[in-house]
């Protein structure tokens, strides 16, 4: 079904439909009429039977933007929950995000950049609605009150619901600018909702994109280079089109792809290829050189970012100056749904169905690629297993549009999870250089920084902000506050691009993750430095941060900051702002000496992340943060030989499990400040605070992740 | 032709015996819930029952396991005490490997013996989660062991 005919079908029956399509210059509220014409971030439709169908374009990839959205527009619509049916719409030209100015899921702004406009398009429709009661009944409008999908008129007690309205208020004028509800009359904001999509993620029903089943669906998978930049040198077509269900083989820009009528024959197809390749562009591409690489480039100059006040100056003059490198390696998102995209080139359209955090871009590629113009080109977003960021790159979109046009099918490329991870598009590994002095007191004076990353995207005179989240933000970043949080009079940061070949691109929290890692354990040597308590030596240079003393207060409390732990055991502490919000944690873990394997016992997390839509998800959002972080900080490490990426599953790039899993508790600080994103932002604090904990266990500093027994014994050996 | 008994039914099926039981059931039978991700039995996804027994659909054939009983996510009630749990506990973030993860307690739960949270808890680094639901799945497994004390004592 094409898009148009989709919306066409969506708002067929007779109801009131309201759109909202957030433009440049704010909501604009919608018509059923107009909904064809300016496609909507989302619309709702009532329709007779006292029913409401939402419809929400976000991509819904396990944080609960499905619900949140619904929650804020039946909460101004006066909706009963239980008459609500949540939908994910399929991508069109203007599902744009307001904060990112596309169609994307990213940098945590779903909730926070829709929150006003779907409160509109709900407070409309209880508008409209409310006025064609009080017409019906002839009594003022304010006589009237919506509750519940029913407008009541206490003075003569009746009662119309929705579904009885709803035709009347389809013909009225929809009011651009409704009154909005007094946030203290909230009966869904800020209460936990369970979530809409989950029934159908537990029944085994839900359609995620492997799932995609089409009438004459072709299976493909692709014989990729084993090094960087190799090319085939030969392969045995024949042998593999003689499997059964083989049904093609192809050379496509990104390999050898074979074509066949089930995933399982398409899997022996490729093995019968038996494809030799040369060595590719640089045979001898291992982590050795990686790193080295990285740590190197330190000593070549960069471009200044950030120069207040006289760095240098203020640390040659300093009481004390301290000084340090640190490394972040490649990290994979093996996401558990490995890359896949189903497609269907025919004469004159071009069928996606993606799961993407990306549609517009996914449209583009799926354009470009089939040589239709955009207009005929329809994403259908799936369910997609978890999205970290991998999912905004339209690589594996462009794959299945290419093989379907080639063989005139619909066809479903799917990666295995060797691929996924060979072929993944890694978070960016980082190097930095650090020296900072302190004053007589232990007031930190001056911090000089060097940074050095392979670029994400976005590079403007040299300089790429999403390498320096955490530390530094573009002045005009709709992102808010992803810069260094301390009170630092004299600072300097430096950039400068790393041209290593592994290709990076976003993952959670970008580069939030490493950069704090970084700059949290090094605050943690200058605490140890000036001989102060890492809590105390973090407040008093965050004397104006409210956000983040009250983020660093509340874990303090609730760990029970500065008690005693057994012996052989740490505490650490680390805080963070990105994306508009502030947290902090503490991390309680031990160490066993003898194989250097670290346990973490216990996370508290405090989050500042202003008005709080659906706490629950939000609290799961924050827990599955710490997880992947405690999987980076502890065993994460994408491994390289022969020119490309070794590692190639589970097996051997291992995550972190059930048992290696904390106790965690989180609080949400309560807060009325600016609603901050709550997707990415467990993640950058817990690498940190376990690192800290380490030293505070051992009195060994560790400066590079992950923190695995091999390093722990090699460190601990040093001293 | 090999001949599965899948979720109660009897099918016929046109594939080589050494044809993962995965994929028969994903693209033959269209029971797509049961999920691939590792290929390789390490992170579970593809968890069905055979047998009653938790297996890795993705690294044992069709040639295996005719004869005996299979039982994928689809078959699992909807009013399981897991999958109620899971509703309850609210444990699914994308959800993609949790079909595995629900057969995989569900199979534990189901032992003649039964087993306390701690236990069916210890057993579970058979599957891996990225959104990090571990511990939302520690909660589900308690909750779902009182539903099922309930159950019995009904009973």
């Amino acid at each position: 079904m094409t898009r148009r005919a989709f919306l066409k079908s969506s708002l067929a029956a007779a109801g009131l439909t309201i759109g909202v399509s957030v433009t440049p210059f704010g909501p604009r509220l919608l018509n059923a009429s107009e909904i064809d014409s300016f496609s909507p971030n989302a619309f709702f439709k009532i329709t007779p039977d006292n029913k409401i169908a939402i419809f929400v374009a976000n991509s819904e990839m396990g944080q609960g933007v499905l619900t949140a959205l619904s929650m804020i527009i039946a909460e101004e619509l006066e909706a009963d929950w239980k008459q609500l049916r949540v939908r994910q719409a399929p991508a069109g030209d203007e599902y744009k995000n307001p904060l990112l100015g596309a169609q994307v899921v990213g940098g945590s702004t779903s909730v926070r950049g829709f929150y006003e406009p779907m409160r509109k398009a709900g407070a409309a429709g209880r508008a409209v609605l409310i006025k064609a009661a009080a017409e019906t009944w002839k009594v003022p409008e304010d006589e009237c009150k919506a509750f519940n999908c029913a407008v009541k008129h206490a003075k003569s007690g009746r009662t119309l619901t929705y579904g009885q309205l709803c035709l009347k208020a389809a013909k009225l004028q929809i009011p651009q600018e409704p009154p909005l509800k007094n946030e203290k009359d909230f009966r869904y904001i800020g209460k936990s909702m369970p979530r809409v999509d989950l029934p159908e993620k537990v029944s085994g029903k839900a359609v995620f994109g492997l799932d995609m089943a089409l009438k004459d669906l072709h299976y493909a998978v692709i014989a990729r280079p084993p090094a960087f930049g190799a090319k085939p040198l030969s392969y045995d077509e024949k042998r593999a089109e003689q499997i059964k269900g083989v049904q093609k083989v192809l050379s496509v820009p990104m390999g050898i792809a074979v074509c066949a009528k089930s995933t399982s024959a398409a899997l022996k197809g490729r093995d019968a290829l038996k494809v030799k390749w040369d060595k590719g562009v640089f045979p001898d591409l291992d982590n050795d050189y990686l790193e080295k690489s990285l740590m190197e480039d330190l000593n070549k100059p960069g471009k200044s970012v950030v120069n207040t006040g006289e760095a240098n100056k203020a640390i040659r003059e300093a009481n004390k100056k301290i000084e340090a490198t640190y490394y972040a390696p490649y990290v994979a998102h093996a996401t558990m749904e490995p890359m896949n995209c189903t497609a269907y080139v025919g004469n004159d359209r071009c069928e996606v169905w993606a799961p993407t955090q990306a549609q517009t871009d996914a449209r583009e590629a799926a354009s470009k690629v089939s040589g239709l113009p955009k207009e005929k080109v329809n994403v259908y977003t799936t369910s997609m297993g978890c999205g970290l960021g991998r999912r905004l790159t339209p690589d594996f979109v462009s794959e299945a549009v290419t093989i379907s046009k080639a063989v005139g099918k619909p066809v479903k490329v799917m990666w295995t999870r060797e691929e996924d991870i060979k072929y993944d598009v890694f978070r960016a590994p980082c190097s930095h250089r650090i020296e900072a002095g302190l004053d007589a007191q232990g007031q930190l004076v001056g911090w000089s920084h060097k940074l050095v990353s392979p670029s994400i995207g976005g590079v403007k005179d040299g300089i790429d902000f999403f390498c320096l989240w955490g530390l530094a933000d573009a002045p005009d970043s709709p992102m808010w506050n992803n810069r260094i949080q301390y009170e630092i009079p004299n600072l300097s940061i430096e950039f400068l691009i790393s041209s290593l070949l592994p290709p990076v691109s976003f993952w959670r929290s970008v580069q939030n993750g490493p950069n704090a890692f970084v700059i949290e354990s090094f605050v943690d040597e200058l605490a140890h430095a000036a001989g102060k308590d890492p809590l105390e030596f973090r407040l008093q240079s965050l004397k104006n941060n409210m956000r983040a003393r009250r983020v660093l207060e509340t874990v303090a409390e609730k760990v029970g900051w500065g008690k005693a732990i057994p012996k052989g055991e740490g505490r650490g502490i680390a805080q963070h702002a990105c994306f508009g919000t502030w947290t902090a944690q503490v991390a309680e873990i031990s160490v066993n000496k003898k194989d250097g394997t670290i346990k973490v016992h216990r996370i508290v997390a405090a989050v500042d992340c202003g008005p709080v839509v659906n706490p629950d998800p939000l609290i799961a959002q924050i827990e599955g943060g710490i997880i992947i972080s405690l999987s980076t900080a502890l065993k994460e490490e994408v491994k390289f030989s022969n020119g490309g990426v070794k590692s190639s599953n589970f097996n051997d790039y291992k995550i972190l499990k059930m048992s290696e899993t904390p106790e965690i508790e989180v609080h949400i600080v309560k807060s009325t400040e600016k609603m901050g994103g709550i997707g990415e932002v467990g993640v950058p604090a817990a690498t940190p605070a376990v690192a800290n904990a380490f030293f505070n266990a051992t009195g060994v500093r560790i400066r590079r992740i992950p923190l695995t027994p091999n390093i722990v014994m090699d460190a601990l050996k040093k001293v | 032709m090999i001949s599965l008994h899948v979720n109660g039914k009897v099918y016929q099926v046109d594939v080589s015996n050494d044809t993962p039981l995965l994929w028969v059931l994903r693209d033959a039978l269209n029971l797509k819930g049961t999920k691939y991700s590792c290929g390789i039995g390490e992170c579970g996804s593809c968890t069905v029952h055979i047998d009653g027994k938790a297996v890795r659909s993705c690294t044992i054939s069709v040639g295996e396991v005719q004869r005996k009983k299979i039982i994928t996510i689809e078959g699992l009630p909807e009013n399981h005490p897991v999958k109620q749990a899971w509703i309850k506990e609210q444990v699914p973030q994308c959800g993609y490997c949790q079909p595995g993860v629900i057969m995989q307690v569900a199979a534990l739960l189901s032992q003649k013996a039964p087993l306390n949270a701690d236990q069916v808890i210890a057993k579970m680094d058979d599957v891996i989660c990225r959104c990090g639901t571990y511990p939302r799945i520690k909660k589900g497994i308690e909750t779902a062991i009182q539903m099922t004390k309930r159950e019995v004592k009904k009973s």
